[in-house]
């Protein structure tokens, strides 16, 4: 397969630096093999894409598209890092904090939270534009081994994706329309579905902030020493580059 | 140094824990070389309750929560020429905005006193009433960000913010080198 991919390698560029793609792949499939990282958040090692959040947005050819959906193109010019693009990104980002209820000091994700992690990496410290939307969601500890607290869920559908695709289960779906969207779980309750703590769904990877909580493993690593204490999100990407 | 006048500052906790004055004790021996640069007027630290005059930098730990703040960040936003959101309260509310949104509540703050004070399985309150003494500060519908009363010009992230962080933004502030964060400072926990 290798073999064949080889021949109908093409280049494009993002930000000016050259990136071999091969046919099929996307822009940000490309960008992560050449060890340049386009900010993500629906997007999951793993799973199919679905180019819903928008952070990854980038310019190709003067247009907005998403990153992980749109594929490759011979001789496009690609946008990533702009000030314009990073201001939207932040932006969105921004909105992502005000639309659900992120208090990251008392969230057990705090330090691994990928929407935490990057509101870092753009600098989100200025002073807020936007209102604080403050809904009244759900918190959901029907489970024996999982909680759902879902003030924190961005409705970025990874553990939709997962638990349809991976675990072959469909514990998760979307309900509602537009603001309203919601991932809801298929049940009453969460304590109603066939959901394990073992489910990739479930697995600390797939949700990206800290809406899916395994029952009894919180605060195992303390505050401080986690993972994007260590290191800017997409570090390891960027360390690819040659 | 010493012959240029001194910078004023100011420093309140509004709806906050104290937490973030604590962490600009966390400074530690760097605080001599920044009192070289400043001299403290109304704070907790100098327990000075009113502006002996105006200030240059007034840093906030805190949200609001009640009239008294709100009072008073209007008198730091008047009597300040810069004023700092020091920590997550001050920026967006922190623990305090949790009784912003209690779960399946229409109104959150009555269900956060009722469960407090009267309904809640550990209470030992014989009035079995809401604290309502007219001498104490009347409670906000919900707690607000500092940036939703007054203006704020600058936030400093952290629950608490490290010491690091307070430090190099006060210096840099101080001497007109601030360009925002290192990325790496800026933490939200």
């Amino acid at each position: 397969m290798s073999g064949t991919k080889k021949e109908t390698g093409f280049t494009f560029t993002i930000d000016g630096v050259e990136i071999t793609a091969y046919a099929g792949e996307t822009i940000m499939e490309a960008a992560d093999t050449a060890g340049v990282y386009i900010p993500r958040l629906c997007d999951h090692e793993g799973l199919r894409h679905q180019g819903s959040c928008r952070v990854c947005t980038v310019k190709a050819g003067g247009r907005s598209v998403a990153a992980c959906t749109q594929p490759a193109a011979p001789g496009q010019a690609v946008e990533n890092e702009s000030p314009h693009l990073t201001k939207m990104r932040r932006d969105l980002v921004e909105m992502l904090f005000h639309e659900g209820n992120h208090l990251c000091p008392i969230c057990e994700a705090s330090g691994n939270c990928e929407l935490q992690a990057m509101a870092y990496r753009l600098d989100m410290t200025e002073t807020t534009r936007f209102p604080y939307l403050e809904p009244c969601r759900a918190l959901d500890a029907s489970h024996p081994d999982i909680a759902l607290d879902t003030n924190r869920c961005i409705s970025c559908g990874r553990c939709i994706r997962a638990s349809e695709d991976v675990d072959g289960k469909g514990v998760f779906g979307y309900v509602g329309r537009g603001i309203h969207r919601r991932v809801a779980v298929n049940g009453e309750n969460l304590a109603d579905t066939d959901a394990q703590v073992t489910d990739h769904a479930i697995s600390s990877e797939v949700c990206p902030v800290g809406c899916i909580i395994r029952k009894r493993v919180g605060f195992v690593t303390p505050i401080g020493e986690r993972e994007f204490d260590k290191g800017l999100i997409g570090h390891e990407i960027e360390a690819r580059r040659k | 140094m010493s012959e240029l006048p001194k910078a004023r500052i100011a420093t309140v906790s509004l709806a906050g824990c104290f937490g973030c004055h604590m962490a600009i004790l966390d400074i530690d021996e760097r605080l001599i070389d920044l009192m070289q640069l400043v001299d403290v007027d109304r704070s907790p630290l100098t327990d000075k309750k009113r502006f002996t005059t105006r200030c240059d930098i007034g840093i906030i730990e805190g949200g609001c929560c009640n009239e008294e703040n709100v009072h008073v960040l209007h008198d730091f936003r008047r009597n300040c020429d810069v004023l700092i959101a020091l920590g997550q309260c001050a920026i967006m509310g922190g623990l305090p905005a949790m009784r912003n949104a209690i779960m399946h509540s229409d109104a959150p703050l009555r269900e956060c006193l009722e469960e407090a004070y009267i309904t809640g399985k550990y209470i030992r309150n014989t009035t079995h009433n809401v604290p309502n003494d007219p001498a104490l500060p009347l409670l906000l519908d919900d707690v607000y960000p500092c940036s939703e009363v007054v203006e704020i010009d600058y936030q400093i992230p952290g629950c608490a913010p490290g010491g690091d962080i307070i430090f190099d933004t006060l210096s840099k502030l101080l001497t007109g080198k601030f360009r925002g964060f290192e990325r790496e400072m800026i933490k939200f926990d």
